[in-house]
């Protein structure tokens, strides 16, 4: 038995060898190491990043994000725009043309009708697919010839990017995934742990929860790539010491999400194997203010839009929390390169940022004081402020996460220089960004006064992202407590813009619209942004080509990777 | 004996019963949600959905007795199949136990992890196990004697402190310093020659050498503390006295009588090398049983953590009883019928 793998192994190996042409293939092996390993190679039964972007090297959308959130085609011929007919002027419908001859991994042609199984297969409802909300609004997906798809919407969509575009929705093929709709998705383990794909490599085996070992796909459309032969997708582990593999033993040559503190990460970066390198998307990490009263002695009623917070519902209070604030002790502190000072909950892509808030960059105790002092909140003989029996004293928030408690603990600190008493609270990830109805401490719930996290949005597009912070998007009972408006923020004015957006397809207006939400909200104080954050990774000085993308997969240009000789 | 045995494994059926329906319960009730994990930007009404189809609407009861139908009829029908190759009726629609993150039945994920397990952690047994002995004999003949102080000092460091220590300094001498072994495991690697073979050797040294180091502490203090017992007893003054050479009295007379509860410590400990050992697997990416556990218990999925706790608290009962059983074999004068 053993013997026999063994032979198996090393006639493969030889197949394999004598298979790889000339210019493909010539660079060798790759490695890559995620500290997070792959679960699944299918994306659609996997929201995690690490099952999407190893999936990434071997299935593809239509069209990618590149670095600068530019939208490059990949398997479509070009990108649909209003202006060059793809997209209909009612904005209701969107026509992707294929690439012609293009293949799949097994050599049979792909199609349009692959892509019309791919949307059925996500939009079944009972397969619990996690792309779904891409495909929001999809009434209709068809074949209009071999090489054309359309898409047709229920309302007029004046970004009609989301189905197949970004690597969070890629095309899978319709033969082999065929037998694998709704229910019967999750029980096939074959098709979802090796995919056919059109992406430069090929699944050779695939170890859930470990490894993956690629090769290079012979019936990729680019002759002469990809430069990698072989490729590895490890997993496992800290970040830390995936930094490590990279930067200081050089057994890696590319490590994803190293959220390292910045002067460990410098120190390893020191010996001079490997590159650090940064990519800004629209993550932002951020202080979302209860508008509500989370006191347990509301009962049902706790943190809901019946009962106004006690003192966080005053503007003064909110404008001075963020004024007392110094960003930049934050960054230095826990994100060196992978953090920017942020005033905005919106701050890319650079047409949407807005300067309106930059107030918010210099820290300024007096002003803060003075905010205080003016609107009554007086302190006390222990230091803190207090009006009519309101003490100030904020309950905060946050993820299990080293960094995060640093930043906790130093806003505490900077917060008592303006007479507020703070508790500290950390819930670990599973459960605070769980749903559990059970769970008193999920995020939605938010029984505090603060909590601290990041979202940021897919794609480049903010109009769901903003939609969040209207009236009905509130978490209550009534919705089970789903929905994203963690403050609870409810402005009728915000809500007439956010429904605007949805009917605008000016990119100019849209970026106006948005602009103008996310300095309603500043304005308001419904959230304290912290911290724009960055994706960082590491490569090994001798890997050319790396293209570090926020946008996308950080592996979606990988047919371009070769080794530096 | 036989009797007994017997009678013990009876005894086992209710009490498994009795862990799984804790195990199972206890992950039930954690604050814990599958989708806590994935990224924001996926609504929550997707989510919603998402947890519809990993099963988890449906009432407590019904998933535990789903879980023990697939774990105590579908699986082992699954894996006599496996070994004899022939089908039993409706084995197509039989039911497995999936994972929620790889959607993959479970026990195949387990059969999968359990070489690299075995090989790394069954092997720092054994070598712990190698060091820990002469260390223990030692040590209690010449007692109080600078080996035994010297011996007693590095068995407390090796208790005291944690792999993650240890393995770390391995990695920054050995990797980053000298460069001379790699400090990631590679799973995929195949033995096919010498050079192969060496290469395998070398990416085993450190983890092995690790949780034997720590393995070696605690069964060396044992060993000399079984030794000392029975170096003052009236039989081996007898022995000497009869004119035996010292090397008989010590290896044959004394240590095959203080091996009888130093065996059964050994066998009660065989258990953990299955659980794997958690954090010298995730240090250097053994990626065996114990990092299966803890991606499951991080990712919460809950199907794959109640299946191998499950496992374990099987092996522990069988290795208690098998360690009964030898105590009784070894030493004629205990008798449990």
């Amino acid at each position: 038995m053993k013997i026999r793998t063994l032979l198996l192994a090393s006639a493969a190996a030889f197949a394999m060898t004598s298979a790889a042409s000339a210019e493909r293939g010539s660079d060798g092996h790759l490695n890559i190491i995620y500290w997070q390993a792959a679960s699944i190679l299918n994306p659609y039964l996997s929201g995690g990043t690490k099952d999407i972007e190893s999936s990434s090297m071997v299935l593809e959308p239509l069209a990618y994000y590149d670095e600068n959130g530019n939208m490059v085609p990949a398997l479509a011929s070009e990108i649909p725009t209003v202006e060059n007919g793809g997209v209909s002027a009612d904005l209701t419908s969107i026509t992707w043309k294929l690439k012609e001859g293009v293949v799949w991994s097994d050599g049979s042609p792909l199609t349009a009708n692959d892509v019309v199984f791919s949307a059925n297969y996500c939009m079944d409802p009972a397969g619990g697919c996690n792309a779904l909300s891409n495909f929001t609004d999809v009434s209709n997906v068809e074949a209009v010839d071999n090489l054309t798809v359309k898409i047709t919407f229920g309302v007029p969509k004046p970004f009609p990017y989301g189905p197949f575009v970004g690597t969070t929705a890629p095309i899978i093929q319709a033969a082999q995934f065929k037998d694998c709709m709704g229910a019967k998705a999750p029980e096939c383990t074959d098709q979802n742990f090796n995919p056919i794909g059109t992406g430069p490599f090929k699944v050779v085996e695939f170890k859930a929860n470990d490894v993956v070992t690629y090769e290079a796909n012979p019936m990729y459309r680019d002759p002469a790539k990809p430069a990698f032969a072989t490729a590895t997708f490890k997993g496992g582990g800290d970040a830390a010491s995936a930094a490590r593999s990279v930067l200081e033993t050089g057994e890696f040559d590319y490590a994803w999400n190293l959220q390292v503190e910045p002067e460990v990460l410098a120190q390893m970066a020191a010996a001079g194997k490997g590159k650090v390198v940064t990519s800004f998307g629209t993550s932002v990490e951020r202080l979302m203010v209860n508008l509500t009263n989370p006191d347990p002695a509301l009962g049902d009623e706790r943190a809901t839009a019946k009962h106004p917070h006690p003192f966080l519902s005053d503007p003064a209070v909110r404008r001075a929390l963020s004024l007392a604030i110094d960003r930049q002790i934050l960054v230095d502190a826990g994100y060196g390169a992978a953090g920017q000072v942020t005033c905005n909950v919106l701050p890319a892509p650079a047409i949407y940022a807005s300067t309106n808030n930059d107030w918010c960059k210099t820290q300024d105790v007096d002003a803060a004081n003075k905010l205080l002092d003016d609107a009554g909140w007086a302190r006390g003989s222990d230091g803190i402020r207090a009006k009519d029996g309101v003490r100030l004293s904020i309950l905060y928030q946050t993820s299990t996460n080293s960094v995060r408690q640093g930043t906790q603990a130093l806003i505490k600190q900077m917060w008592s220089a303006i007479g507020v008493e703070t508790e500290l609270r950390n819930i670990d990830a599973a459960v605070f960004f769980g749903g559990d109805q059970s769970s008193p401490d999920t995020f939605q719930k938010f029984f505090a006064d603060i909590e601290m996290y990041t979202n940021n949005f897919d794609g480049t597009d903010p109009e769901k992202y903003m939609a969040n912070w209207i009236c009905a998007e509130a978490p209550t009972p009534a919705n089970q407590w789903l929905g994203n408006n963690m403050p609870r923020y409810c402005n009728e004015e915000y809500d007439k813009l956010s429904a605007e957006m949805g009917k605008t397809a000016a990119l100019d207006d849209r970026a106006a619209l948005a602009m103008k939400m996310n300095d309603m909200l500043m304005d308001f104080g419904a959230m304290i942004p912290l911290i724009h954050r960055g994706d960082v990774s590491a490569h090994s000085v001798t890997l050319e080509g790396v293209r570090m993308n926020s946008w996308d997969s950080e592996l979606w240009n990988i047919e371009d990777w070769s080794r530096a000789n | 004996m036989l009797n007994f045995t017997f009678r013990r494994l009876m005894f086992a059926v209710p009490t498994l019963l009795v862990i799984s329906f804790i195990i199972f319960a206890l992950l039930d009730l954690a604050p814990n949600d599958p989708t806590g994990n994935l990224p924001l930007t996926i609504p929550p009404d997707v989510r919603e959905q998402i947890r519809e189809n990993l099963g988890l609407g449906q009432p407590f009861h019904i998933r535990y007795m789903k879980w023990l139908e697939q774990f105590f009829i579908n699986e082992p029908l699954n894996v006599v199949e496996q070994l004899f190759g022939f089908e039993f009726a409706g084995s197509e629609d039989r039911l497995r136990i999936r994972s929620w993150a790889t959607r993959s039945p479970v026990v195949d994920l387990i059969v999968e992890r359990m070489p690299q397990t075995l090989w790394v952690v069954g092997m720092s047994y054994v070598v712990g196990i190698l060091i820990a002995l002469p260390i223990g004999i030692i040590s209690a003949y010449k007692q109080y004697s600078i080996f035994d102080q010297i011996g007693s000092f590095v068995s407390m460091v090796g208790f005291s402190v944690p792999t993650f220590f240890t393995g770390v300094v391995l990695i920054v001498i050995f990797s980053v310093q000298l460069q001379w072994l790699p400090s990631i495991y590679d799973t995929t690697h195949e033995v096919t020659d010498l050079s192969s073979f060496w290469v395998q050797v070398k990416q085993m040294i450190m983890p092995v050498m690790v949780l034997a180091f720590f393995n070696a502490a605690q069964l060396s203090r044992f060993v000399r503390a079984s030794m000392l017992d029975n170096l003052n007893m009236d039989y081996v003054r007898t022995a000497r006295a009869k004119g035996m050479s010292e090397t008989i009295v010590l290896l044959i007379h004394v240590l095959r009588n203080s091996m009888i509860p130093v065996i059964t410590v050994i066998a009660l400990g065989i258990p953990q090398i299955f659980s794997g050992a958690i954090i010298t697997e995730q240090i250097f990416r053994v990626n065996g049983l114990g990092q299966l556990l803890i991606i499951g218990i991080q990712g919460a999925d809950i199907p794959l953590v109640q299946t191998l706790t499950f496992i374990f608290a099987v092996l522990i009962i069988l290795f208690n009883l098998i360690a009964d059983v030898l105590y009784g074999i070894l030493d004629p004068r205990i008798r449990y019928d």
